[in-house]
């Protein structure tokens, strides 16, 4: 393991102006000693203020991790030294002194990046962790969205806050979905986890923005554990949208975040995802190890929970962002883009669990390997007696460039209801010569071929993320791919 | 993997039995195998502990683990009268036949021309002192013991089955092993063992048959290896028609070599749990295996399709299909696993799994993976489970010219499994398959259609 | 003649170890249209593909020059970016890329080449609605992904929209007449000759006469295994398809 500090204290000079999109908390510099104990868990709950019903579960999480005996999942296909659980501190809130002090120290190729993806300048000192007192722009922008979101009785927050100030909503939902015991991963961030983004959206209100759209880089680094919570009560509707296409600096290497959803009836939940953490060098050193629990619960009636993903970062990506189909006539959808290049590793995909009668999923994912890179879809169809009409469509496609990279699919599929229609396709394959030759006949080069035709692969995965994003998502793709076309 | 050492003494007592009974014939390498098979058997045991256990995710062994099966190194054979064999199993005077009862060889039912030409079919037992030497280079060189309990309790057990040697020449009469299973008082236990070799360009036919003559619990834990030589085909049928109560546990593995076929077609029926394990190495630059599938299960049965592809040569090609028609509460299972190594440049992969559901409470499991370490390849796969997409409107348009519900479902499951059906190249065997079929379709009927019909007209 | 632009001298090509061409030496003026025919094999597709570039045909020994410059060292886009354009004889299907987007990039590449800023995407747009017209092409099937579900016909019709947006100097067309009834053949032919200029150049690869009633060439070679055994006018195109082929060799061989 690499340092493992991460930041929890942003925006400090905020902290007294109520600011209420930044994480604030009240802490001096202090850092947990290494290792994992109860002490350890109760000092996080203090340190946040937490009422006792908190700390309770945080301890329930912590005695059942105990009982995994520290014995990760092995099943996935990716491939790690263990991690040193005792090397790890959990609690921590420096200033960001680990970083670099100025961006001439930041790493040139980051710099590179930035400009290629066209990151503004106010953004790049941020993300590249440079060491400095938050500085915020956006603040006014903040405070005008703010009151938007209040007008319509949209609560965003982060989740220590929420946990503060709605309880009743927290203690609802939190580990309904995922519950702390739910697997290895999940269960270390039930007990430690630092902070998160909090959303309900009341009955009735379609969200008025996208969330996280004007906010991305203050909700950037929410650290090593991070715990989000989404409620969609009946007939509302809400788009929220995590990380950032911008090479983004992360000081600690494990990162086990759990995000759990909640659709009540008719309620939508719309969930982009552009992940791009720091991948490692090229030789594969270093880099974040991305061990997501991503559940929604398309609880109500009608209801509907959609993920969409491009993951091109992490050394490590281990995320299947799943759907519960409980309520009748329920729709869960998963798109997806996994990207590896040099030494990096994802196994990726979802579980879509069909409970309720004439329920619907669609499973799109597609996966890219360059470099050494090994990517793996591991999806579950499981449709439950119950489920009668119920419906899924599957298609994964891997594209490999390269001789040194590997695609692997591995779909489960579990039908337990007649009147079901199952439907998988999945295939294999490189970029055809003919089709090279084609694109460069055309007096297009051999790079910027590849990635057209890359792109053009993943088409029916960026339609669905929110428009300027998806233009970014197609630049990230660029900028992840190079080096990887002799 | 983790599995649990479960009760398994009486197979060690019988193990010892066997031990001293073929003391004196059996050459010191296979008493050495057996030993190394008994002894990873007692360290493996059954599989029964499934949790986190891919290769049995879906299928519960208890159910054999706990039942005491007696084994019995010289069973009669005498019982058994070739006018019964016809009537349950296909049966060709022209095809050379080795008839198996409860395991071991029964010559007199048997029919083997005296000059093969090029062509050696003979039990295992005998072919241990005629032909030892081949049979040392290939038995259990192929059908690897040490991760399979059922693999390494047969090779512990290995006394009697099929040897086949092919040297050439592709004018062989297809060769039929018939493995036969008797009612008895108590359960028994067999060990149907085969192994194949053909030589450099050689053709060969092979159809495996299991099949009960009654209806009581027996369990065959078979092995079967081939080896397919440089520029050889060998067309290889295998037919479980297992009693109801029956357990039938079998490993196949066909290592294929240059510019090599092996296409196998696997129909089966009946068996109260089947577990069918198929791994086709493409060892060969060029070599290709086929596998058409089709099961049909009824009742409570179980099935378990377990099939691996090996791509490990350029130009390799694997093809599978494989369908299932179930009904009752039965459960299908099917894992095919396609794993294409590096430089195994070229290498061309499909696989499909279609699974019509006709009841209710049936079950289906599929789990078609994909490894590719090359880039250099095409692999697809697909696969379906439910009802036929169209079958409403099929059968309504059907209705509309005059046929009942029943008939225009029944025409509709027919056209489902003909397409497998009318992959058997081997003309008396297809006509065979299409006569079980037949038998066993009225079984077959969609359910649900008719309520929901009426549902409609109401 | 005119100032030559493409001059091939003494090609010799192979494909994995198959000698196709054999000492072919041909040279292009501005301005002309010249057509090669022969029979099924006898290396015409083989011509085209090396001098776009593709890969896997291995030059042993001869010269191309385009422009007075050697081109066996230039990359196929090089080529494409020198001004030589390809239309394929089954041009391939890019899932999931724009046409817009796929003629932008090639056309900016270009651009690029010759020093020039990308194109305005208004001005671009604008180009490019006036060149489907021109061509005659079904708008909904613009706005589907590359050549993806196009029937033959289509295909063909797309690789002349493309031509009209790149505007080539040297326009190869690879048998291009195949699988065309002949109402696409004639609009094929329609673009074609609304290019005809002093600047630019076409070679025609061809197996039957038909294209060439459309096309009508300034010069025609008549390929056979791997040698341009005769030269002529647009007559040699009509005499070939009247005589056949064996006629040709026939003359060569009591010649």
């Amino acid at each position: 393991m690499t340092t493992t500090r991460t930041v929890i204290s942003r925006n400090t000079d905020l902290s007294q102006q109520e600011y209420k999109w930044g994480f604030t908390t009240d802490v001096e510099e202090d850092v947990a000693p290494k290792g994992l104990n109860e002490g350890v868990v109760r000092l996080i709950s203090s340190k946040k203020g937490e009422p006792e019903w908190m700390l309770e579960w945080r301890l329930r999480a912590y005695r059942h991790w105990l009982t995994l005996k520290r014995e990760e999942p092995t099943w996935a296909m990716i491939h790690h030294p263990p991690i040193d659980f005792d090397d790890i501190h959990y609690y921590a809130a420096p200033k960001t002194k680990d970083g670099p002090k100025s961006m001439e120290e930041v790493d040139p190729e980051m710099l590179k990046a930035f400009d290629k993806l066209g990151i503004p300048l106010a953004e790049r000192e941020k993300l590249a962790g440079v060491a400095v007192d938050a500085i915020f722009d956006s603040v006014s922008v903040a405070t005008t969205y703010q009151k938007a979101l209040e007008k319509h009785g949209v609560i965003f927050c982060p989740i220590s806050e929420a946990i503060r100030n709605h309880p009743e909503l927290v203690r609802k939902y939190l580990g309904s979905v995922v519950p702390y015991s739910d697997n290895f991963y999940a269960t270390l961030n039930s007990a430690v986890f630092s902070d998160g983004s909090f959303i309900y959206v009341p009955k009735g209100v379609r969200c008025p923005m996208e969330l996280m759209t004007y906010f991305r880089i203050n909700f950037a680094d929410s650290g090593q554990f991070e715990r989000t919570l989404i409620i969609a009560d009946e007939g509302s509707y809400v788009s929220y949208l995590e990380g950032c296409t911008a090479p983004v600096r992360k000081t600690s290497q494990l990162h086990a975040a759990v995000v759990e959803l909640i659709a009540l009836d008719d309620a939508q939940i719309k969930y982009s995802t552009l992940q791009n953490w720091y991948p490692g060098d090229k030789e594969g050193k270093g880099g974040v190890y991305n061990f997501v629990t991503k559940r929604g619960k398309a609880q109500g009636r009608n209801s509907k929970i959609s993920w969409t993903q491009v993951e091109t970062g992490s050394a490590i990506t281990w995320k299947y962002p799943s759907v519960i189909l409980q309520g009748d006539n329920s729709v869960g959808e998963f798109y997806s883009v996994a990207l590896v290049n040099n030494h990096q590793q994802a196994d990726t995909g979802t579980k879509m669990t069909h409970i309720g009668k004439n329920t619907r999923s669609t499973i799109v994912a597609k996966g890219i390997s360059a470099g050494h890179g090994e990517s793996t879809y591991r999806g579950q169809v499981k449709i439950m007696p119950t489920a009668t009409g119920a419906k899924n469509f599957t298609q994964c496609d891997s594209l490999l460039i390269g001789d040194k990279s590997a695609a692997h699919t591995m779909p489960y599929i579990e039908v337990r209801n007649s009147t079901a229609r199952m439907e998988h396709e999945a295939s294999t394959s490189k970029i055809s010569d003919e089709q090279l030759f084609y694109v460069m006949q055309r007096g297009i080069s051999n790079e910027d071929a590849h990635h057209m035709i890359v792109k053009g692969f993943c088409k029916s995965v960026f339609a669905e993320l929110p428009f300027e994003f998806a233009v970014e998502a197609a630049n990230l793709l660029k900028v992840s791919l190079e080096g990887a076309v002799a | 993997m983790t599995t649990t050492l479960t009760k398994h003494e009486q197979y060690l007592a019988d193990f010892r039995v066997l031990e001293q009974a073929a003391d004196g014939s059996a050459p010191a390498w296979l008493r050495q195998l057996r030993q190394e098979g008994m002894a990873r058997f007692e360290q493996l045991g059954f599989p029964t502990a499934r949790r986190g256990n891919e290769k049995w995710k879906y299928t519960n062994v208890a159910p054999i683990a706990d039942a005491a099966f007696r084994y019995s190194a010289s069973p009669k054979t005498s019982g058994v009268k070739t006018t019964a064999l016809r009537r349950v199993a296909p049966w060709r005077k022209e095809w050379t036949t080795l008839v198996f009862v409860d395991g071991r060889y029964a010559p007199t039912l048997s029919s083997v021309p005296s000059d093969g030409g090029g062509l050696r079919v003979a039990s295992l037992a005998e072919a241990f002192r005629t032909d030892e030497a081949l049979i040392e280079q290939h038995l259990a060189k192929h059908a690897a013991f040490e991760d399979d309990g059922f693999a390494a309790l047969n090779t512990a057990f290995l006394s009697d089955g099929a040897f086949i040697h092919a040297a050439g020449g592709d004018e062989h009469a297809p060769v039929h092993l018939l493995f036969v299973a008797t009612d008895s008082t108590q359960p028994q236990v067999a060990y149907p063992r085969t192994l194949v070799v053909t030589e450099r360009n050689t053709k060969l036919t092979l159809v495996e048959t299991y099949v009960g003559l009654g209806d009581g619990a027996y369990f065959n834990d078979a092995v079967t290896e081939v080896v397919v030589g440089d520029g050889s085909a060998v067309d290889h049928y295998k037919v479980t028609l297992e009693s109801a109560n029956a357990f039938h546990v079998s490993m196949t593995r066909a290592t294929v070599g240059q510019d090599a076929l092996f296409s196998t077609t696997a129909f089966a029926k009946g068996g109260a749990l089947a577990r069918h394990d198929l791994h086709m190495a493409l060892a060969g630059h060029g070599s290709s295996c086929k596998l058409n599938g089709l099961h049909l299960t009824a009742g409570r049965e179980h099935i378990d399709n377990h099939v691996n592809i090996d791509h490990a040569a350029p130009y390799s090609q694997s093809y599978q299909y494989v369908k299932g028609i179930l009904t009752g509460t039965s459960h299908a299972v099917y894992t095919g696993r396609v794993l294409i190594r590096k430089g195994a440049v070229k290498s061309n992969a499909r696989q499909a799994d279609k699974n019509l559901i006709l009841s209710e409470r049936a079950e289906v499991d599929t789990k078609p993976s994909m490894e590719i370490y090359c880039d250099d390849v095409k692999a697809t796969h697909g696969a379906t489970a439910g009802q036929i997409a169209e079958a409403e409107e099929q059968i309504f348009y059907m209705r509309s010219r005059g046929l009942d519900p029943k008939a225009a479902g029944a025409l509709l499951i027919r056209g489902f499994v003909k397409e497998i059906l009318d992959t058997v190249k081997l003309e008396p065997l297809r006509a065979f398959l299409d006569g079980v079929t037949d038998k066993a379709l009225p079984e077959f009927q969609f359910e649900g259609f008719g309520d929901r019909d009426e549902q409609r007209e109401r | 003649m005119a100032e030559p632009m493409l001059v091939i001298r003494d090609l010799h090509v192979k494909v994995a170890d198959t000698e196709i061409l054999k000492g072919l030496s041909l040279s292009i003026g501005k301005g002309e249209v010249h057509a090669i025919m022969g029979p099924n094999g006898s290396g015409k597709s083989t011509l085209v593909n090396v001098l776009a570039g593709k890969p896997e045909y291995v030059v042993t020994s001869g010269a191309i020059t385009f422009e007075g410059k050697n081109v066996l060292p230039m990359t196929v886009d090089q080529r494409a970016r020198e001004g030589i354009f390809l239309a394929f004889q089954y041009p391939v299907e890019l899932p999931g890329v724009s046409a817009w987007q796929f003629m932008k990039t090639a056309l900016d590449s270009i651009r690029e080449q010759r020093g020039e800023e990308p194109m305005d995407y208004r001005v671009f747009d604008k180009m490019w609605r006036q060149k489907i017209k021109d061509v005659g092409i079904d708008q909904e099937l613009v706005k589907r992904s590359v050549n993806e579900g196009f029937s033959g016909g289509e295909k063909k019709r797309s690789e002349m929209l493309q031509m009209m947006v790149l505007d080539p100097k040297l326009a190869l067309m690879d048998e291009t007449d195949s699988g065309l009834d002949i109402d696409a053949l004639k609009s094929v032919a329609d673009v074609v000759n609304k290019r005809r200029g002093p600047e630019k150049a076409v070679l025609v690869v061809t197996h039957y006469q038909r294209l060439l009633n459309y096309i009508v060439p300034d010069f025609v070679h008549i390929l056979i295994d791997g040698r341009i055994v005769r030269s002529g006018g647009a007559g040699l195109a009509l005499e070939v398809e009247e005589k056949g082929y064996d006629w040709v060799r026939e003359a060569m061989a009591t010649a």
